[in-house]
This record gives C-alpha cells, sequence and structure tokens, in this order.
C-alpha cells in the first residue's frame, strides 16, 4: 500500500530516479501544453488565453478524484504522504506576492524550468531573480520572516472537513465549478480570437 | 484565415496526464508535484557549501543541513532535474528549441528582461514565506484537499487578477 517511500518500501537510489522519471512527464506536458510561453500564462488573467485554467484544474481534478478512490480503495494511505500543513497568514501575504511576480515576470518556478531549457532567455533571467529572492529571504529570514512564515498555523487541515460537508459532497461541487470555469474561460477566449491579430493568434496557438 | 490550433497538445489531455503523474508522485515518494522546493534546496546547497558555519547559524537553513547526504541530495531537485530535460525532449520534438524572449510585441526585450529579473525575486520570496508555488502548494495541495492549496490558489489567482488589471500594459495593447 502506498505511499512507498515514506513506509520504506522503496529504496531511496529508485524514489529518486522516480522523481527524475515523474519529472521528465512533468517538464514535458508543461512545454507540451504551451506554459513555456509567457503569452499563454499572462492570457488566463486578460482572457485571451483559456490554456492555463484547462491544464491545471483538469491536472487538479484528475489527481483529487484519483487519490480520493484510491485512498477509500485502501490502495495509498494520503495521510502519511508529505501532507502540506495550513499557515494561513504566510502563505495568504506570500501568495499575493507571488500573485504580483506572476503578471510582473509573467511565469512561475516550474514554467519558468520548463522555459529555459527550451531556450526562453527572459526565463534564465526570471530563474536568477527566484535564486536571488530566495537568499535574500534566507539572509533576512531571521529578523524579518521567522515570526510571520510560523503564524497563524493551522496544522494538517482537510477543507472538506473545514467546512463541514463530506469529502465526495466537496469533491462534487468542485467538478461542477471547474467545469463551469472551463465554458466561462473558453468563451472569454472564443470573444479575444475575434479581434486579435493573426501574427498574435499564430504566436499563441490558441 | 487559418488558425493554428495544433501548436500545442489538447490542454485537457495534458492536465489529465499531470493529473496521473502527481498521484504517480504521492504513490511513490508520499511528495507531490513541486518546484519551488527544489530552488530552496539547490540556495541551501550552495549557502552550506560556501559558508557551512552561517547554515548551521541561520534558522531557516539550519533544519535542512543536518543530513548526511546533503541539502541537494533530495527528491525535488532530482524531479526538477527531470522537468528540465522533459522539456528539452518536448520542445526538440515540436520545433520549438530555439533561442528567444517570450513578450507582448509592444513591449522591449530590455523592458521583458527587467520584468523577468524582479518577478523571479517575488516568486523567491513569495514561495519561502507562502510554503510553495502553483505546483507544490496549490496544484498538489489540492490534490490531496489540503486548506493550505486552496488559500494558495485564491491568493495567486485572486490577487493576481487583481495585478493583471493594474498592469495590463504589460501584456495586452490596452489601445485596440
Amino acid at each position: 500500500m502506498g505511499p512507498l517511500y515514506p513506509q520504506e518500501l522503496l529504496n531511496p537510489e529508485y524514489n529518486l530516479l522516480i522523481g527524475f522519471l515523474i519529472g521528465i512527464g512533468f517538464g514535458f506536458l508543461l512545454e507540451a501544453a504551451g506554459f513555456t510561453n509567457t503569452r499563454k500564462l499572462a492570457g488566463v488573467f486578460y482572457g485571451y488565453d483559456a490554456t492555463v485554467i484547462k491544464v491545471f484544474f483538469t491536472a487538479a481534478m484528475t489527481a483529487l478524484i484519483g487519490l480520493f478512490i484510491l485512498h477509500n480503495m485502501g490502495i495509498i494511505d494520503v495521510t502519511l504522504t508529505f501532507y502540506p500543513k495550513t499557515f494561513w497568514i504566510p502563505t495568504l501575504i506570500g501568495g499575493a506576492i507571488m500573485g504580483l511576480g506572476f503578471i510582473i515576470g509573467g511565469f512561475c518556478p516550474g514554467t519558468s524550468l520548463s522555459a529555459a531549457a527550451s531556450g526562453k532567455i527572459d526565463a534564465w533571467v526570471f530563474i536568477s531573480g527566484v535564486f536571488i529572492g530566495i537568499l535574500g529571504f534566507i539572509f533576512t529570514y531571521d529578523f524579518i520572516w521567522e515570526g510571520l512564515r510560523k503564524a497563524g498555523k493551522m496544522g494538517k487541515i482537510d477543507i472538506a472537513q473545514w467546512i463541514g460537508i463530506k469529502e465526495g459532497l466537496f469533491i462534487f461541487l468542485l467538478t461542477i465549478i471547474t467545469v463551469i470555469s472551463f465554458i466561462v474561460f473558453q468563451k472569454w477566449q472564443d470573444s479575444w480570437t475575434k479581434k486579435m491579430d493573426k501574427s498574435d493568434l499564430d504566436d499563441l496557438g490558441l | 484565415m487559418k488558425i493554428q490550433r495544433n501548436k500545442y497538445i489538447n490542454s485537457y489531455v495534458a492536465g489529465f496526464f499531470l493529473g496521473l503523474l502527481i498521484i504517480a508522485a504521492y504513490y511513490f515518494a508520499g511528495e507531490g508535484l513541486g518546484s519551488s522546493g527544489g530552488y530552496r534546496d539547490v540556495a541551501i546547497g550552495v549557502i552550506n557549501t560556501v559558508a557551512p558555519e552561517y547554515a548551521h547559524q541561520n534558522a531557516f537553513v539550519a533544519p535542512h543541513v543536518n543530513s548526511d547526504e546533503g541539502p541537494m541530495h533530495t527528491w525535488l531537485v532530482y524531479e526538477l532535474l527531470g522537468v528540465i530535460f522533459g522539456a528539452l525532449i518536448s520542445a526538440a520534438i515540436f520545433g520549438r528549441l530555439k533561442w528567444t524572449i517570450g513578450k507582448a510585441p509592444h513591449i522591449t526585450n530590455k523592458k521583458r528582461l527587467y520584468l523577468a529579473l524582479i518577478g523571479g525575486v517575488l516568486w523567491g520570496i513569495g514561495t519561502q514565506l507562502g510554503r510553495g508555488c502553483t505546483s507544490g502548494l496549490v496544484l498538489s495541495g489540492m490534490a490531496v484537499n489540503s486548506l493550505s492549496g486552496y488559500i494558495g490558489l485564491i491568493a495567486i489567482f485572486g490577487f493576481g487578477f487583481l495585478f493583471a488589471f493594474i498592469f495590463r500594459k504589460l501584456w495586452i495593447n490596452t489601445k485596440n
């Protein structure tokens, strides 16, 4: 029963090899889906490209439903995985900083790595910026960030339990919201497609 | 007018397989797909090599440098090496392997590179404060129904839409 590595059912070398192979799939899909194209990534915020919404939420729902089923079948125990603890204050503030970084920088850390590998010069610069930011954070951690990063600690919180509904119902409602968002963003994209230049559309490969 | 609609693979197909990879990551390693954690491990590895004494004093770095294998020998770092290879393979197959700068046509190259640098710095800070990025915090967090992932989702995309409106001239030509 999974997860294998945390229960010592997989030796460390194989675990890292599998990580490398999963990474290859991750990078391949990001590039193949168009996530190395900054204009496509930014497009989700302006409505002219719905790719991010479609890929992102299809991935999230596939994993969410898949893990829910596997957990209930006893094939994987999700509670034994690296389950993110919630610290709502730093995640909210950090998320806002990341949102600003997304609009200014045009990438996020994963997509920039894929983009750099495919030859995007701006992605190399972005990655340099990420390292500068992380190093700056570390060097100032003791006297600026430590208290804030540990604020709002809630522990391992399942959102369905937190709201007070059954997990299955939460997933069902989220699926409906996802499908509606696909339709809305597709219509938004279609309204742009009519008024965009051919060169823009070729660039986006809408 | 012929619109190229076959340039990238189908978004739903890509998303489905990405979802399967997240399940595989949790099944084998007990980890979600992440990116910023790997960046952090590399940064900590560099600090530990250059200034090992400082690494043991800094409250953020110290917990990561106690293992025998070294702070860069982590699942996330190997996963990120894979991401680089995977993107390289895809770009080569689809004929997109070339040096370019991705930007809206009305933005100069120089401006784009400055903005990319600033954006990167913001991500560097935001990910370490917020405990992950779009993949590790939000996508992998949502996959296990973690509240943290949904807070990250709302913060990154919610504020993203707000900042997108404020800085709309960076991406869309508002004269149209």
